[in-house]
């Protein structure tokens, strides 16, 4: 499962993109997610917000995720 | 004819374009705002603005924006377009708008556009200083 990353969480991570990969089954939800990817960096907490989409759509934290989505972590936006 | 709604994430913005855009025949009043690279944050002198998106996620925002938009007010035309990349002070990186029959709806809604287009699309802006950058927002 890859996980798309932008802004300060592409800088966090040091890469554009993460992978879940190896013996551990993959997040199977939202907030599953969160919280593995900021057990993994740490820095992820110190963020004003983090969202998740799913889909290119926001995504709430009950929301399941399944093989073949497009997932993505959205920090803080700031667009304008 | 012309589209209704104009979404677009661009490298860059030509503010000429949005005034035909908009003109509709219907339409009685056109309301533009146009956000521009500023050179002070906080009294620090930024030398530029970096932008990335988020592509398909931010058209579909900005589209969800412009419907939302044309629910609450009577709107002939609507633009919201972004820009990406490294913009130099003074260049403008976004320019959004509406055209209507009559002002209050589009000065209305043109306030709706950007708002929620810095509430919601997924777009960040780095601030480039002499000695550091910052994603804007990104920390309380």
């Amino acid at each position: 499962m890859e996980v798309l990353l932008f802004g300060i969480a592409k800088d966090i991570v040091g890469k554009p993109s993460f992978r879940f990969e190896g013996e551990d089954a993959p997040p199977s939800s939202v907030s599953e997610l969160k919280k593995r990817m900021k057990a993994a960096f740490p820095e992820l907490e110190r963020l004003s917000s983090l969202a998740v989409a799913v889909n290119s759509e926001y995504a709430e934290d009950g929301q399941s995720l399944k093989q073949g989505d497009e997932i993505a972590l959205i920090p803080p936006v700031s667009g304008g | 004819m012309k589209q209704k709604t104009t979404i677009e994430i661009v490298d860059q913005i030509d503010v000429s374009q949005v005034y035909g855009e908009l003109s509709h025949p219907h339409s009685g009043g056109v309301c533009v705002f146009v956000g521009s690279v500023r050179e002070f944050t906080q009294n620090e002198q930024v030398m530029a603005l970096e932008f990335e998106t988020y592509k398909a996620m931010a058209l579909k925002e900005m589209a969800k924006i412009a419907d939302a938009a044309s629910q609450k007010w009577t709107l002939n035309r609507v633009v919201l377009r972004h820009a990406i990349g490294k913009k130099e002070v003074g260049e403008p990186v976004v320019v959004v708008g509406a055209s209507s029959a009559h002002r209050d709806a589009c000065f209305e809604a043109c306030r709706f556009l950007i708002d929620t287009l810095k509430e919601r699309v997924p777009i960040w802006k780095k601030e480039i200083f002499k000695n550091k950058s910052v994603w804007v927002s990104a920390t309380p």
